[in-house]
């Protein structure tokens, strides 16, 4: 070795790159209400000026009697500097996309976030809008909210268009409140009161049309790893009201008769939702309105590139055909042929599903991303991450106690849905056990399976476009490493990881309820 | 679709280099990526090239497109602003937006406590810090805005209570009337609560006609949706626990360094929205709700969001933080679990935490007292001019106040449109909203404001209606 470059592999030759050394930053920083002291200050906010006091008197004389705050918020009293490097400290000892080959969380889309795109979606021209300005004022961010609903639209083959839903679970949410209100407006919403959809699409398909009041009918995939025509044939009747499922599933695999089941449901009279939060292997080269789809949805955060943000602001970006455009949330964005405006006029709209018109300025980001990729860009893109799974399906295949369920010899789009069944069989060592070690190696935890674990041991990769071969090489490695290890010394998983930020934890809290602590002043009760 | 084009290398996509594409077709067995996807027939292809507009692939050129479309916007920078009703116009400590934009935070998603120990530990003071400011013992991770939360809330109520019927005051923003009517439709009866017309506050005599068993939670908003500050609180509280009823404050937390937090008049269950806590507006896109309860494992069980608990080092040695109840979620339960959740507004409840720690105590109490006086001081200069009535609702407010215009003979919306020549946006016109109370607008009014700003404005606005 004569150097940090002399392992390094990938397409640059030689074993693949494995970061033995790894030590994640391990501040071991106390809580923040447990630092400061009293009377330190972080920030002033603006005073009151003497102008105003001679005309009001004591703003807390203003307060009615019983309703002035008698003690003070406990918060935590610290000075700026002291405040900052508190939260930069958390920050390392967090391990972003930016910052490790993150795409171990499979059906998530962990790609690039482009910097451009984040500062652009930082200007005031964005940031320090609000929502209720007048139309005339807002033409900017306007504009480019209703030209990515022309490109959704086209993306999707359907017809119209609302980015209100904060995310994809209430993106769905919305697909499930716009199939109830159209049975309602045919007045057959009381007889059609099932849903049916697949158990490895997203829970938010069966939980958001259980909100709306519906029962769920689960299928369970056959040896090809989708449900078979047949058995979606025999949940159908006069109560259906749609199905809403995803193609491809968490499997990577695409149900190539997709057609023919959405023809099944509108015979039916139901209605086809789309969960296209696998969209991201599919951009441009298949689409919701060819597999017969009626309504919809894409991840802004994810197929588009907006940051994950720690759990969001995310936005689900819901497209209809025309027919049922009058259903979707109010007010959608349009345009005169002069001017973009709000449109509120939409009588049988299911109403609101998120305060004002959403995340926009994820909206913009994902436009600055369409703009940069354009339509041989995204092609590429979606061509690149199917690529790259394969690519990383090779490369897995490698390894030990790692297998590929259902449809064998079938390629898989842009993720895949692996077991360790094996490796634990032989071991002891569970998907929950690797998905810990790993990160002594340098990468976040996996995602494992979506409940309830259909496949034994579970975990689902998606190298998406972002990732370089040899970030690709790496990750194979530290899996191929692992699972040896795992055969070899398998005790090594039953307190790991070692070289987190945090070493292993009393994990009860995290799984017995009655464990559970949320505020630090419930602690500091308890401690005593 | 296919290696015939010639494509751009793109700085996105790595391997859109053509050795390296090359190379990993190769490795994979196949002449083209036509071939990965065999699975799809051709009839279900698209078949041609996507019609978009051409793209812009130098990042300055990208830059310059986005940045041209936006010049257009005019900011609440730009123009005098006076609108809330949902989102409010704070200030953000420059603190506030370093830490938001950092990688590490910006780009995590589900990483677990060992990979984001330091993302968890935010959550976790995040949500403590927020306990403390609402004196609540158990709080969890933000939701998608105020109108989920309350929607999250009065769905908890119903399942502790097994009630299906909820109080609401009948002056909610329609916004959220119409979230929680779609949301709750199946789950709840929602019954509207009648507002004094002279005071905005809550009418506790039809509130006693409707209390009754089967009435799961009563929802007051401190301060309500017209800035009035609900002086019976704890009597709506007492008679909501009286019938056996959940109470339910909807509170703003950049009020409760000056105001009695919900914790200290009874509420159950506290539900809001974090936006003014160093959030940018982002023409809405700040909104982030929050939801807080008892410390006790039957409402913890109840939860739909996120909770993340504080635990120990197995050597007991250390602190730790992580999710605690993802069993419970949505993402486990499926159709079962009666309410959903997912990604929601993450980064906004990191960026809270660090505004209250930023703010402290002293802080939080200082940016109360200069809303509560700077809204009386506008309200106040606005009530001088002949024909305006404001406030016009005979109560103590907070940042938000009702202002009739009636006595004007002018619309709120022929002033509004006057007040924006002048490059000001007037307060919200609530004469669809709340018809009844006749060419009203709902001004909003914060530390933002000087006192130069609020003398423009009202010398504006008595031009405009002289």
């Amino acid at each position: 070795m004569s150097g940090p470059a002399a392992g390094r592999g990938g397409v640059h030759g030689g074993a693949p790159y494995l970061r033995e050394g790894f030590q994640a930053a391990r501040w071991e920083e106390p809580p923040i209400m447990a630092q400061g002291s009293p009377g330190e200050r972080g920030v002033l906010p603006p005073r009151l000026e003497s102008g105003v006091r001679a005309v009001v008197g004591d703003p807390a004389a203003l307060v009615p009697a019983g309703l002035l705050r008698v003690e003070p918020p406990h918060l935590p009293e610290l000075a700026q500097p002291q405040v900052l490097r508190h939260y930069l400290r958390l920050s390392q000892m967090t391990m972003g996309t930016d910052v490790n080959i993150d795409f171990g969380l499979g059906t998530c889309t962990m790609k690039y976030s482009p910097k451009v795109n984040e500062q652009l979606a930082r200007l005031p021209q964005m940031a320090d809008l609000h929502p209720l300005q007048d139309d005339e004022t807002v033409q900017g961010i306007l504009e480019i909210v209703y030209r990515f609903g022309r490109i959704c639209c086209e993306l999707s083959g359907l017809d119209a268009v609302s980015f209100q839903p904060g995310a994809g679970a209430q993106a769905i949410f919305t697909n499930a409140s716009i199939i109830r209100a159209y049975h309602e407006s045919r007045g057959e919403a009381d007889t059609r009161d099932e849903i049916i959809t697949t158990i490895f699409s997203h829970p938010a398909d069966s939980a958001t049309p259980a909100v709306c009041g519906y029962k769920l009918i689960v299928l369970y995939p056959d040896e090809s790893g989708y449900p078979d025509l047949e058995a979606l044939k025999a949940a159908l009747s006069e109560h259906t009201a749609g199905v809403m499922i995803t193609n491809p599933e968490d499997t990577g695999l695409y149900n190539p008769r997709i057609r023919e089941y959405t023809d099944a449901v509108h015979a039916t009279g139901g209605l086809c939702s789309y969960d296209q939060a696998n969209l991201n292997g599919i951009m441009g080269i298949a689409r919701a309105k060819e597999a017969g789809f009626d309504l919809c949805h894409y991840n802004l955060h994810k197929t588009f590139s907006s940051p994950h943000g720690s759990m969001g602001p995310a936005s689900g970006a819901v497209m209809t055909t025309a027919a049922l455009r009058r259903f979707l949330p109010v007010p959608l964005v349009e345009f005169d042929g002069e001017r973009y405006y709000l449109d509120h006029d939409l009588p049988d709209s299911i109403g609101k599903v998120r305060q004002f018109l959403g995340n926009l300025q994820v909206v913009l980001r994902s436009y600055a991303w369409v703009m940069s990729l354009g339509a041989d860009g995204l092609v590429q893109a979606s061509e690149t991450a199917v690529i790259n799974n394969n690519y990383l399906g090779g490369r897995l295949a490698e390894v030990r106690g790692l297998t590929l369920p259902y449809a064998p010899g079938v390629r898989r789009l842009d993720e895949a849905r692996w077991s360790w069944g094996t490796l634990h069989e032989g071991t002891g060592v569970g998907s929950e056990d690797i998905e810990k070690r790993i990160i002594d190696y340098g990468v976040n935890n996996y995602f494992s399976s979506h409940e309830p674990w259909v496949v034994p041991e579970p975990f689902t990769p998606e190298p998406a476009e972002s990732y370089s071969k040899a970030d690709i090489d790496e990750y194979a490695e530290i899996m191929q490493r692992v699972a040896d290890e795992a055969y070899a010394t398998p005790e090594l998983f039953e307190v790991a990881p070692y070289k987190s930020s945090v070493p292993f934890l009393d994990e009860e809290p995290m799984h017995d309820i009655t464990k559970v602590i949320t505020t630090w002043r419930v602690w500091a009760r308890q401690q005593g | 679709m296919s290696d015939e084009r010639v494509p751009v290398v793109h700085p996105y996509i790595p391997n859109s280099a053509p050795a390296a594409r090359a190379e990993m077709l190769r490795e994979i067995g196949v002449g083209s990526a036509d071939e990965l996807y065999e699975s799809i027939p051709a009839h279900l292809r698209l078949g041609r090239r996507l019609d978009l507009p051409d793209p812009f692939p130098s990042e300055f050129d990208l830059r310059r497109h986005v940045e041209g479309l936006l010049k257009s916007n005019r900011t609440c920078n730009d123009y005098l602003n006076f609108r809330g009703a949902g989102c409010w116009q704070h200030y953000v400590p420059a603190v506030c937006d370093e830490i938001n934009s950092r990688g590490e935070f910006l780009t995590a998603y589900g990483g677990l406590w060992y990979s984001d120990s330091g993302k968890n530990q935010a959550y976790f003071e995040f949500q403590s810090m927020l306990g403390d400011l609402l004196d609540m013992d158990a709080v969890s991770l933000t939701t998608y805005d105020a109108s989920t939360a309350l929607s999250t809330a009065l769905l908890m109520a119903s399942r502790l209570t097994d009630r299906s019927e909820v109080l609401v005051p009948s002056c909610l923003s329609e916004d959220k009337r119409s979230q929680l009517a779609n949301f709750a439709r199946t789950a709840l009866t929602i019954t509207p609560v009648a507002y004094d017309r002279a005071t905005g506050r809550l009418d506790l005599a039809d509130l006693r006609a409707k209390l009754s068993d089967r009435v799961a939670a009563v929802y007051v908003e401190q301060p309500s949706y017209l800035g009035v500050l609900e002086t019976e609180v704890r009597e709506i509280g007492r008679l909501a626990h009286e019938a056996g009823a959940l109470f339910v404050a909807g509170v703003d937390p950049i009020s409760l360094g000056l105001l009695e937090p919900p914790g200290a008049y009874g509420a159950d269950i506290a539900c809001g929205d974090v936006q003014p806590l160093g959030i940018h507006m982002q023409y809405g896109g700040g909104t982030a709700g929050f939801l807080a309860g008892h410390h006790d494992p039957r409402y913890l069980e109840e939860f739909p969001t996120l909770l993340t608990t504080i635990t120990t080092t197995a050597d007991g040695a250390g602190l730790g933080y992580g999710w605690a109840n993802w069993v419970q979620t949505s993402w486990v339960k499926r159709e079962l679990s009666r309410d959903f959740t997912g990604t929601t507004t993450g980064l906004w409840a990191i960026t809270a935490g660090v505004y209250l720690a930023l703010m402290g105590p002293q802080g939080m109490c200082e940016v109360g007292e200069t809303i509560m006086g700077t809204s009386a001081y506008a309200a106040h200069a606005l009530g001088q001019i002949p024909g305006v009535a404001s406030p016009a609702l005979g109560s103590a407010f907070f940042r938000e106040f009702a202002v009739d215009f009636v006595g004007t003979g002018k619309s709120v919306a022929e002033i509004n449109a006057a007040l924006l020549e002048q490059g000001i946006y007037g307060g919200k016109d609530l004469s669809a909203e709340f018809p009844e109370l006749g060419q009203t607008a709902l001004y909003c009014v914060t530390e933002v404001h000087t006192k130069a700003d609020l003398d423009r404005l009202a010398t504006a606005v008595a031009e405009v209606v002289a």
